[in-house]
């Protein structure tokens, strides 16, 4: 399908099937596609490239001697990223523990849910997929305030959770690690879902009961079967939902405590609070690369080259 | 069904739909929480600002005459409005006055965030689109350092007189040269009458808040005067000449009662909404706030100041080097120092007023507010409120980042 869609799009014809064009018109063809990919590029330089180079240089900064807060001169300082890193350790593992456990959540819950949307969704697959999308139409932090009032001390789930002994009577759950995990998970679980449900949505059913024709048992053909056929989809679920959880610091700020700041929290009070542009920037690079190495060995572990 | 077709036309859209709402549901979170603005990003960070021995800016050139306009920066819910009309009074009157057409934004929601944005153009001495900014003490004394705004002309702004007297000279302005307060406010304690009254507590100081009854319940202020203010006070110190050691000493004791589970999280405005929530039983609280929270509610929260001592803090008023109606915004603020027009903004913003002779006028206008205290604060209540002193430069950084890592960041 790739080969057959590059040359479509004006890549090199195969030569004798059909006679040469005029010149002109060949080349103009063969920068349509550099012409449709302007735009994109454009964003991208503007949007992406520019500021990342603009931060790559706040990053090596120092504070100019006797100089005001936010007052910066270049140094070319690159020891500002091994301070940054040390300092801030303890953020970079947290960070990644949560939003690898939010990540795993919302896989336990986004993969059952989208196979029963593709599967057994019927007439009514349209509405589950929007009802789906549906919290994206409500602001991201009020979505987590209204977390905080749903899990808060004096509300029906902790009073439920104490009237059946499930929770000791001091405990809370807002201001906790946990509630931080829950409200990554319920953030960015149609993240995971979407990509889930398409590549089920178009999964070959022959294939299915081919496998149930060789005698495969529900349980073996969705395990050899539907699960690998699916795996582009939970790897691009995973990804979708890990990387931007791991930046996240709203749903720390909101739901926990001084003990469960993320990496962003960090960035944040670095940035906003202390005027310390040099190493919200450090960090920000720092968790740029952390996440690519991440990513990097997810994907080559999980070989789904097709996806990238 | 063929196994690589193309995605069905819905779930493109779907797909597209959810690409495009994840980007808009970041970049309202961004605005909501106030955080990195992509101006800030790039007008803050993107290139090295000079040092300021270079010297400081100089002011631009005033137009008052020929464009009649000015523009004012205050933060949300800060001057009087008509809910039925969508307009501010005051500010109709003002331009009816006066023929000068102010242009109100409400675009200041944190004092750091702001700075941040306009630092680099105010060093350069440009415009920053603003002719008059509101911002509290710590940070206009900053800006005063820095020679970020412009000297005030007290002949156009005879009012000024009316300036309360205990405001008159504030350790980073003596005389009031550069700025003039706006609104001021108590930092205190808030907690649930009710609440309190069940569990048998009762809160005089800061010291009472750490009772076994009220553990994981207390939620402090993440603005570093108020909370720590309010613990050096409760220590004894006297905060309008603290000492390094004696702000350790303060920051000790506040790390002490976050370890030992006493605070349940440090926040912004956000602990109004853990006290509706019930999750906090107490705070530390800026009196305007609780005045608001009680209008909404039933009044179930009462305010008060530690006996040991509160803090009081402004808002103040003051006009950017680049700003290019520095006249006219004098001419305004010389209008909200008119007892009558300062009654009406302290009748809807319910902060401590600054101006004389405004709570004679508020008889006139709403007699139920004229004894409240926290609208006109007696001798006494001041007393107990003083103002945090100004900390130096190098103060700033360090205080800054050693309250910035107990709060885990």
């Amino acid at each position: 399908m790739s080969m057959a869609s590059v040359s479509r799009l004006g890549g090199p014809h195969p030569s004798g099937n059909r006679q040469a064009l005029p010149p002109e018109k060949d080349t103009r063809r063969r920068s349509t596609p550099y012409l449709l990919l302007l735009p994109g590029l454009l964003w991208l330089g503007a949007f992406f490239a520019l500021p990342i180079l603009t931060l790559s240089g706040t990053s090596t900064q120092t504070r100019a001697p006797g100089g005001e807060v936010g007052e910066f001169i270049q140094t070319l300082r690159l020891a500002n990223y091994w301070e940054a890193f040390d300092r801030y350790q303890e953020h970079f593992g947290r960070s990644v523990l949560y939003a690898g456990m939010a990540t795993l959540a919302a896989l336990l819950i986004g993969y059952p849910l989208a196979y029963m949307i593709a599967f057994r969704g019927g007439r009514w697959r349209n509405v589950l997929l929007v009802l789906v999308v549906a919290p994206f139409f409500c602001s991201f932090i009020l979505r987590t305030y209204a977390w905080r009032q749903i899990l808060a001390d004096e509300g029906t789930v902790v009073r439920t959770f104490k009237w059946l002994h499930l929770m000791p009577e001091q405990a809370s759950l807002t201001a906790t690690a946990f509630a931080v995990v829950c409200g990554l998970t319920y953030n960015f679980l149609p993240f995971m879902t979407l990509p889930i449900y398409a590549s089920l949505e178009r999964l070959d059913h022959r294939l299915l009961e081919a496998g149930h024709d060789l005698y495969g048992g529900p349980w073996t053909v969705l395990r050899k079967v539907t699960l690998p056929l699916s795996m582009p989809g939970v790897v691009a679920g995973t990804l979708l939902t890990f990387i931007p959880a791991a930046g996240d610091f709203v749903n720390a700020g909101l739901l926990g405590t001084t003990r469960t700041q993320m990496i962003g929290n960090v960035i944040e009070s670095r940035f906003i609070d202390l005027n310390d542009y040099p190493t919200a920037a450090c960090l920000s690079f720092l968790m740029m690369a952390v996440i690519l190495v991440l990513v990097l060995v997810y994907i080559r572990r999980t070989g789904t080259e097709e996806l990238v | 069904m063929p196994q690589k077709t193309p995605l069905p036309e819905e779930v493109k859209t779907l797909i597209r739909a959810q690409r495009a709402l994840g980007r808009f549901s970041r970049r309202s979170m961004l605005a909501g929480t106030g955080a990195l603005g992509a101006g800030t990003l790039l007008s803050a960070c993107g290139t090295a600002t000079k040092s300021s021995s270079a010297g400081k800016p100089s002011t631009a050139e005033d137009h008052s005459l020929q464009e009649h306009k000015v523009n004012w920066a205050n933060w949300p819910a800060y001057l009087d409005f008509d809910e039925n009309t969508k307009k501010h009074p005051t500010l109709i009157d003002f331009e009816s006055k006066t023929g000068i057409k102010p242009i109100y934004a409400e675009d200041i929601n944190d004092n750091n965030e702001f700075y941040g944005k306009i630092q680099e153009q105010l060093r350069m001495g440009k415009d920053i689109g603003r002719d008059l900014f509101t911002i509290t003490d710590w940070m206009a004394a900053r800006v005063i350092r820095q020679g970020l705004v412009q000297r005030l002309d007290r002949n156009i702004m005879p009012n000024l007189k009316n300036l309360r007297a205990d405001l008159q000279n504030v350790d980073y302005d003596p005389g009031r040269n550069f700025s003039v307060t706006w609104q001021s406010g108590f930092t205190g304690l808030a907690y649930n009458t009710a609440k309190m009254r069940d569990l048998g507590v009762t809160i005089k100081n800061v010291d009472d808040l750490w009772n076994p009854k009220l553990k994981n319940r207390v939620m402090v202020l993440s603005e570093m005067r108020d909370t720590l203010g309010l613990i050096m006070a409760q220590q004894g110190v006297d905060v309008k000449k603290f000492t390094e050691a004696q702000f350790g000493n303060a920051l000790d004791e506040f790390e002490k009662r976050i370890s030992d589970g006493y605070i349940r999280q440090v926040a912004g405005n956000d602990y109004m909404e853990a006290l509706k929530s019930g999750d906090a039983l107490a705070a530390f609280a800026w009196s305007g706030d609780v005045a608001q929270l009680n209008a909404e509610g039933r009044g179930q929260w009462t305010f008060l100041l530690p006996e040991a001592g509160g803090l009081l803090w402004s808002d103040n008023l003051m006009i950017p080097v680049g700003a290019r109606h520095k006249q006219n915004a004098e001419i305004l603020m010389n209008y909200y120092f008119q007892p009558d027009i300062a009654a009406k903004v302290a009748q809807y913003v319910q902060y401590v007023c600054p101006v004389v002779g405004a709570k004679q006028a508020m008889s006139r206008l709403d007699p139920s507010l004229v004894a409240n205290k926290m609208i006109f604060p007696d001798e006494k209540t001041l007393a107990k409120a003083p103002v945090i002193r100004t900390l130096t430069t190098q103060e700033e950084t360090t205080f800054n980042d050693e309250f910035q890592r107990a709060l885990g960041v």
